[in-house]
């Protein structure tokens, strides 16, 4: 399924042939990309600002449960727990010891790699459909600590998260989280995307490819299996600080296995083990409500559907994940390479 | 003592009714290799459609419930039709995936019909008491236990003497030899999601009869998880006793544990079993144990 390679573009060396971004073109429509992404503040408003902010907080943790899932092949349904985790991280570090961002940020990242290893465990001796019970039962299991080690985590009510202030500027408003997120969400893109690439990230397909095989060929599974669950977790962490110091009140109704299997949906309509893939799943199902709210506004005047917008979002997210295993099983990036790959020949296709 | 034995008692009963959705699972999975997470959606389908038929449509129980039955028949086969057949031999994970799609359909649309209130449920089992040990067990527990026996000893009887259920039995333990002496695996697989529909039905229905049914009432299908790992995931019995198993601890950590450091446990301490089961012995009592060869 390789892409037809641009008319003229030779390659001279190894390093330049396995380049993320091979052309000139690539480059360029990055650098376009990453300017257009930088001038969004001058041109959104509040509201589509605040969507562009959870849907980098979405990409970070999307990006993370790829490494685990859609790299290494190990299903996680206890996600969105690990993101908690680092949300109440920083809900304590914040609030108790008004601690530097970046350090409370780096320490929820790091909190829940360690519980991220933890619950791994079990990973080393069971997998597929038995990895996930144990996943969930992790879920469970953090949902319940969440609830109720009240002392630490606020129980129900939850914790209230000050804006953090970084070298002297608050960082208060849409706009400021906008860049703080937008970097984090670039740097973990970019991390996970060359982590493929480096003898990790090939131990890591070769353990979801055939993880006996992986094993044979001397890939150490104990260790890898469990730097997959650390590294991903890693990114949860990351993604639950930022939304924590974003959001500014976090609680245990925001941390349910809902949220992990959001996250299931993010990779898998984008296309398992794809980062390009994770990052417009993340995206799509980010926006995928307030674009039904939107197309429910529009309509509603002639359809009585107000009242049951709840519901039908349910509906409408739960076809669009079985139409896409069904039609689509490669998802958003397949769909992303199929246009790429008719516009390159066109319109002498044949 | 005497709570420790009403307890245990209580735990009994709504263990079977555990036991009943969990059969449902163990019936999908041991002939398809699918595992269903949306066995709680059918669940509270059933309920619903029952809810329907008896306080909505005014039918007699004598009619409303063998129509429940139908609707839940229809349902498992054409779910099986549409979504899980083209899904055959892809990769587990895909499979979870489309069974969480379903559920969210399936609870998206109850929701849209039903809304989102808690409804109350017509008394439709005849009163029955019965006391134990002298522990009053509750009328509809009772018929809970009865009715998943029943269950029990049909589905062990018709697996093992009815032509289908031999079917079914070989269909799972080899998909290509049984379609190579002549099975129809479609047509077992099909029966296989009607059947599991059809008792979910019946749980459905039970659970309304204990309390009111809202649009939680899927959430039973999580605590299914435990009751199979812990059984086994392809045995029957283990479903069974898994269930009671998980029902009795569901009690009697809410009566011994949650006094003394809050409430939750109750609803924590099957998922705490289950990463132990599968720390320890992760096919279950009653698991085939899997041996996988390069």
């Amino acid at each position: 399924m390789a892409l037809p390679r641009p008319c003229g573009d030779f390659k001279r060396s190894w390093e330049a042939d396995e380049a993320v971004f091979p052309t000139a073109f690539s480059r360029g429509a990055l650098a376009a990309f990453l300017l257009l992404l930088g001038l969004a503040p001058l041109a959104a408003g509040d509201f589509w600002l605040y969507l562009l902010n959870l849907c980098g907080i979405a990409l970070v943790g999307a990006q993370g449960l790829n490494i685990l899932t859609g790299f290494t092949g190990q299903i996680s349904l206890g996600h969105g727990a690990f993101v908690g985790v680092g949300g109440y991280t920083v809900g304590i570090l914040a609030t108790r010891l008004n601690v530097n961002p970046v350090v409370a940020l780096l320490a929820a990242g790091v909190a829940a790699a360690l519980v991220g290893l933890l619950f791994g465990l079990p990973s080393l001796r069971i997998k597929g459909f038995y990895l996930a019970m144990a996943t969930l039962a992790a879920q469970f299991i953090l949902e319940y600590l969440f609830m109720r080690a009240a002392p630490l985590t606020g129980g129900a009510q939850g914790l209230f998260v000050e804006r953090p202030a970084l070298a002297g500027l608050a960082i208060d408003s849409d706009a400021k989280f906008f860049y703080l997120i937008m970097t984090v969400a670039a740097l973990a893109t970019a991390g996970a995307r060359n982590l493929l690439r480096t003898d990790v990230g090939r131990c890591f397909v070769a353990i979801r490819d055939r993880d006996i095989a992986a094993e044979l060929i001397g890939v150490n599974l104990f260790a890898y299996k469990l730097l997959a669950f650390a590294l991903s977790s890693f990114f949860a962490g990351l993604a639950g600080g930022l939304l924590a110091y974003y959001v500014q009140a976090i609680n245990p109704q925001g941390f349910t296995v809902l949220l992990s299997v959001d996250y299931l949906a993010m990779i898998i309509i984008g296309g398992l083990g794809s980062v390009l893939g994770a990052t417009f799943g993340a995206v799509f199902i980010t926006l995928l409500p307030e674009l039904l709210k939107l197309a429910i506004d529009a309509v509603g005047g002639w359809l009585p559907i107000e009242n049951i917008f709840p519901a039908l979002r349910e509906i409408i997210f739960g076809l669009l994940i079985v139409l896409f295993l069904l039609r689509e099983p490669e998802g958003l990036a397949k769909l992303w390479w199929d246009v790429k790959a008719y516009w390159k020949l066109w319109p002498f296709a044949y | 003592m005497r709570f420790f034995l009403q307890l245990l008692v209580t735990g009994v009963a709504l263990g079977s009714i555990y036991a009943l959705i969990a059969l449902g699972f163990v019936l999908i999975y041991k002939s398809t290799r699918i595992i269903n997470f949306a066995q709680g959606e059918l669940v509270l389908i059933g309920a619903f459609t029952a809810f329907a038929f008896l306080s909505q449509a005014g039918l007699p129980p004598a009619l409303a419930l063998p129509l429940t039955i139908v609707v839940a028949v229809v349902l498992g086969f054409t779910v099986e039709r549409l979504l899980l057949r083209p899904m055959l031999g892809e990769p587990v994970i895909a499979v979870i995936m489309v069974t969480l799609g379903l559920a969210g359909i399936l609870k998206g649309s109850a929701r849209a019909i039903w809304g989102s209130v808690n409804r109350p449920f017509p008394d439709i089992f005849p009163a029955l008491s019965l006391t134990l040990f002298g522990v009053g067990i509750p009328g509809p527990f009772l018929w809970g236990c009865l009715i998943a026996g029943v269950c029990l000893v049909a589905f062990t009887l018709f697996f093992r003497f009815s032509g289908w259920g031999v079917m079914m039995r070989a269909a799972a333990n080899h998909q290509a030899a049984a379609l190579s002496v002549g099975i129809d695996v479609r047509r077992v697989f099909a029966l296989s999601w009607a059947i599991a529909a059809a008792v979910a039905a019946l749980g459905g229905v039970l659970l309304g009869a204990i309390n009111v049914i809202d649009m939680n009432l899927g959430a039973i299908g999580l605590k299914v998880f435990p009751v199979v790992i812990l059984g086994g995931l392809d045995s029957i019995p283990g479903a069974i006793l898994g269930g009671l198993i998980i029902g009795v601890l569901e009690n009697l950590s809410g009566g011994f544990i949650e006094p003394w450091v809050g409430g939750g446990v109750k609803a924590v301490a099957p998922f705490v079993a289950l990463l132990l089961i599968l720390l320890i012995r992760p096919y279950g009592l009653f698991g085939t144990r899997e041996i996988e060869r390069l």
